[in-house]
């Protein structure tokens, strides 16, 4: 579905992606872990196509399509839905309006009531889109917004992050529903890419495999219990060194 | 009409003509003497004047409203009420049928004020007088429309708008022109709002690229008394300098001014609004936003002046440029002139951020898009206290903006 092949790509001049590779089939789940600073949301942000996350070398192919350089909004037309780390607020929108021309633009098949339920947001309807939200309200937020579009890959940046327990649940409930994580492997149409820090959202969801990324380069892959379990152990110099001696070696 | 009250009269003539050529405190100074002040075509109801009418929230069939006056150039085609309680009047009417009258002409805003509040005295072109009597509510909108399309035309308004004590009335005041060359428009309105009164005032400006505009606006507030104004400007005018003076004298008083100017195509703009809490505890609030595109350039302004006691005023100024050879001024100003006054102010100009965009966009949305749920956004209003069919209209007016822009 998605594959990403030697992407370097520059933020304000400066190199942040040095050749990535990766590639995510139908039906799976990735997670991406990786310190920070090392290069995890510009990889989405190029993803989605932010101009400012200029690509200067490789490509980025979804569906068979190469979308390298294609505007955002065609990129999500496509089956791309995105959910920010730290979205910006966006004043005198209410969400329960956005939310409509959203799926408007996506089938308007979306029943956003019933999603607003399940994510606990159905009281925000009325409020201004991120105004006033606390870090767990915004994290639910995006993924409603994500859910609305109902995209064959969905990206979520760190929704783990900053979110008490409760919250974590909530969210990893909603992206396992969305994923189809309770049916069987074959039946499984829809992926996602997760983004997590630490790895807090896998206790929740059973991801199919985890890349670590190191640097601007995607330093390890593996199944993501055995990723994790080597940064439990070792942290993520663990991976430097093992990035290093393969490098050197 | 009385001894005394013709003399009013007299009085305010005499002080027009020494007025004549005074420019005004602000905007830029016009020749006003290029302009005639009666057209002699006759009127009627055309098909562009309806569509412009409706345009600006005027039905002219009268449905769904309380009563209606239509002006066109110095025309008055419409001028009824259609609700007990409520009288709605050409105003050379009122003065004929009630002695009264004068002792609400010019006395809440100074005849000599400048060339243009006297241009109105001296060659009045028409207006419109609404009653509502003591005690009587209504909710739905008494409707004015004033229509400018002859080129060199000056249409001098005078309005007058009296809420008897507890009663409530709702404005709802279209003013339009089609292209035209050069004219003016000055409206001076007059509003009296008595204990425990309510008025609420919507005003939809949609001018051509010709028009002067200078409306002159005053407000008197007695006890526990409530003025709504909300003015949106949707169209490139000329010039339009206006700042309505709301004089809050009654104990509890309150008033809410709310200003959404779009500017555009080298219109010069300069708005404002001006509250004096002169009761105790009397509260006023002054919201403008600004969206200045092209090369337009505007001046927002606002003032509140707190002398009584306890009184509270808020001011806030909001500017979005969606140009870079647009310019918005903001002069807020607050004088504290009692210790218990509490006066605030909030001033912020810019253009939206990217970040704004690119989130929209990566929910499907176009860049154009992006930008236009940002834009009707930044207009939104909040909730105001109009009734719900004024709620909606003026949702359904910066809806239509922003698709515009």
């Amino acid at each position: 579905m998605l594959e990403i092949s030697d992407l370097w790509v520059e933020v304000a001049g400066k190199p942040v992606l040095k050749g990535v590779n990766l590639k995510i089939d139908y039906g799976e789940v990735h997670v991406l872990l990786g310190p920070n600073g090392s290069g995890k949301t510009t990889l989405i942000n190029a993803i989605i196509g932010d101009p400012r996350f200029k690509v200067i070398r490789g490509s980025i192919r979804f569906k068979g399509i190469d979308i390298t350089n294609m505007p955002i909004n065609e990129r999500v037309k496509l089956g791309i839905g995105i959910g920010f780390q730290m979205p910006p607020k966006i004043r005198g929108v209410k969400l329960g309006d956005l939310l409509r021309e959203i799926s408007l633009r996506f089938g308007g098949k979306s029943n956003i009531d019933e999603l607003a339920k399940s994510l606990n947001m159905h009281e925000f309807l009325d409020r201004e889109v991120n105004v006033g939200f606390s870090g767990g309200e915004l994290k639910r937020c995006e993924v409603l917004q994500v859910l609305v579009q109902s995209p064959d890959l969905a990206i979520f940046d760190e929704p783990d992050s900053g979110v008490d327990v409760e919250n974590l649940s909530l969210l990893a409930k909603a992206i396992n529903d969305f994923c189809g994580l309770s049916d069987k492997p074959i039946m499984r149409k829809r992926s996602a890419l997760i983004i997590t820090h630490l790895g807090y959202i896998l206790n929740y969801i059973k991801a199919d495999r985890a890349h670590v990324i190191m640097d601007g380069v995607v330093a390890c892959s593996g199944r993501p219990d055995e990723i994790i379990e080597n940064i439990k152990n070792h942290g993520f110099e663990g991976c430097y060194r093992c990035l290093r001696e393969r490098v050197n070696g | 009409m009385s001894e005394g009250k013709g003399k009013w009269i007299e009085e305010v003539r005499e002080k027009a003509k020494r007025a004549i050529d005074k420019p005004s405190a602000f905007g830029l100074d016009l020749d006003i003497s290029k302009f005639k002040s009666i057209s002699k075509s006759s009127e009627s109801i055309s098909r562009d004047l309806e569509e412009k009418a409706s345009e600006v929230g005027v039905d002219l069939s009268g449905r769904g409203r309380a009563g209606s006056y239509l002006q066109v150039d110095s025309s008055i085609l419409m001028g009824s009420s259609l609700h007990e309680g409520v009288e709605v009047l050409p105003i050379s009417k009122a003065l004929e049928l009630y002695d009264w009258v004068p002792n609400y002409y010019w006395r809440a805003l100074d005849v000599d004020m400048d060339k243009f509040t006297a241009l109105s005295e001296l060659k009045c072109s028409g207006g419109v007088f609404i009653r509502v009597k003591s005690g009587v509510k209504v909710e739905l909108p008494v409707q004015a429309c004033f229509y400018l399309k002859s080129s060199g035309l000056s249409q001098n308004v005078h309005n007058i708008i009296i809420v008897e004590e507890g009663a409530e009335l709702n404005v709802l005041t279209g003013c339009a022109s089609p292209r035209v060359g050069e004219a003016l428009h000055v409206g001076v309105s007059e509003f009296y709002v008595k204990r425990g009164g309510k008025l609420t005032y919507t005003m939809i400006h949609s001018w051509s690229e010709g028009v002067d505009v200078r409306p002159r606006t005053g407000v008197l507030l007695e006890d526990d008394a409530s003025f709504t104004s909300i003015y949106i400007n949707v169209n490139p005018a000329k010039t339009i300098q206006t700042m309505p003076i709301v004089h809050l004298n009654g104990e509890n008083s309150r008033s809410s001014l709310v200003s959404i100017v779009v500017a555009s195509n080298g219109s010069v703009i300069d708005v404002g609004g001006e509250a004096h809490l002169n009761g105790n505890g009397s509260k006023a609030e002054i919201v403008s936003k600004v969206i200045a595109k092209d090369d337009a350039n505007v001046i927002s302004r606002g003032v509140i002046v707190g002398e009584g006691y306890n009184c509270r005023g808020h001011l806030e100024c909001r500017g979005m440029l969606l140009s870079s050879k647009a310019v918005i001024r903001a002069i807020p100003q607050l004088d504290a002139k009692n210790a218990s006054a509490t006066l605030s102010h909030e001033a912020a100009i810019g253009r939206f951020s990217e970040d704004e965009v690119y989130y929209l966009m990566s929910r499907g949305f176009s860049e154009e898009e992006a930008v236009s749920i940002i834009v009707r956004g930044f207009m939104d209003i909040g909730p105001v206290d109009l009734p719900p069919l004024l709620s909606k209209y003026v949702k359904w007016v910066l809806d239509n903006v922003s698709r515009k822009l």
